[in-house]
């Protein structure tokens, strides 16, 4: 136990050294494309390749830190609560905008993966890619895709969101902050919302709302749009 | 709404809609929660590491049909993005403008 328990320390460690230094380069270079996940992500998949530790091993000591994401998301409920007043007012708005971007999201990716030829299976999980992997994992399952790819591919949108979703927003011209925030939560879950956080409380409230719309959403209409695409014999 | 749909909403989720509905009722004081939440949300993306490395996992199946589910997900994430904003600015002009028109 002694050895395999140390190595185990050592991992959680050195994946939160990784995670701070990483967070250090973006702070001092200002690039955007060294998004801290992303960085830290690579950096430790480099490591255990070149030690020769396996994923399953990794996965046993990081448990720890991903348990932390589920006290860390129910965190979301403070920011939500000191701007809950804000987002009553706007509800109409708020709620159209996310319910408009989710059927769009829908749509287009499950066309588009049709239309470059992808099987129907990875179709099936490339559906719910907008929602936080947790919920994507069910969503395939439910449809019929590959759920562990379809984890990873919501993984891949968010961590995309993070790091160019506001400069994106800003280009073409969606300067409000509001606006700005729901889509990141819309269209990039909990990873983009981390993002959102770190730029402010009133962000993170709003993208907050935005990753919790559009994962009841696609739980509701991804069957809903995969059997009308079905029966239309689209797909 | 959760139960009535039958949804599976992960617990955390649902964690984060009753952590709003305490403070809102006053069944939670905010300043009982306030550094805990701060705290845990600085190091948000942290949590997210694991998950992402795991992603080493997938890549062989990813790798066979790289180019068609790169493309569709940055494509639709991009329509997703730039939709909702759009709506969103849109319809809060819209909304604004009628209220000042009725006044």
């Amino acid at each position: 136990m002694d050895n395999s328990f140390g190595i185990g320390v050592l991992l959680i460690v050195l994946t939160i050294l990784v995670f701070l230094m990483a967070k250090k380069l973006q702070q001092v270079t200002g690039l955007i494309i060294l998004n801290p996940i992303l960085v830290s992500m690579l950096v430790i998949m480099a490591g255990l390749w070149f030690f020769g530790i396996s994923f399953d091993k990794y996965h046993e000591s990081s448990q720890l830190i991903e348990w932390l994401l589920k006290p860390a998301v129910v965190a979301l409920g403070y920011p939500l609560y000191l701007y809950w007043e804000t987002i009553r007012k706007q509800a109409f708005p708020i709620l159209l905008s996310l319910l408009v971007g989710s059927v769009v999201g829908l749509f287009s990716v499950v066309l588009m993966a049709k239309a470059l030829g992808l099987s129907k299976e990875l179709i099936l999980s490339l559906a719910p890619k907008s929602v936080t992997s947790a919920i994507a994992i069910e969503i395939s399952r439910m449809l019929g895709g590959i759920p562990s790819l379809a984890a990873g591919i919501a993984i891949l949108v968010g961590i995309l969101g993070a790091m160019l979703g506001y400069p994106i927003l800003q280009f073409f011209g969606i300067k409000n902050p509001v606006s700005q925030a729901l889509s990141i939560g819309n269209a990039s879950h909990g990873i983009g919302t981390s993002r959102s956080v770190e730029i402010g409380q009133r962000f993170g409230a709003m993208s907050a709302i935005g990753l919790i719309v559009n994962a009841v959403l696609t739980s509701l209409l991804a069957p809903w749009v995969i059997g009308l695409l079905e029966n239309l014999g689209w797909i | 709404m959760v139960y009535a749909t039958g949804l599976k909403v992960p617990p955390s989720i649902l964690g984060m809609l009753l952590l709003t509905m305490f403070l809102k009722t006053g069944l939670y004081k905010a300043s009982w929660i306030k550094d805990i939440s701060e705290l845990l949300l600085r190091y948000l993306p942290l949590f997210f590491v694991p998950a992402g490395v795991g992603i080493m996992v997938y890549l062989g199946k990813i790798a066979q049909n790289w180019v068609g589910i790169v493309l569709a997900s940055v494509l639709s994430f991009l329509l997703v993005l730039l939709v909702t904003g759009w709506t969103h600015q849109v319809v809060r002009k819209w909304g604004k403008r009628k209220r000042k028109n009725g006044q």
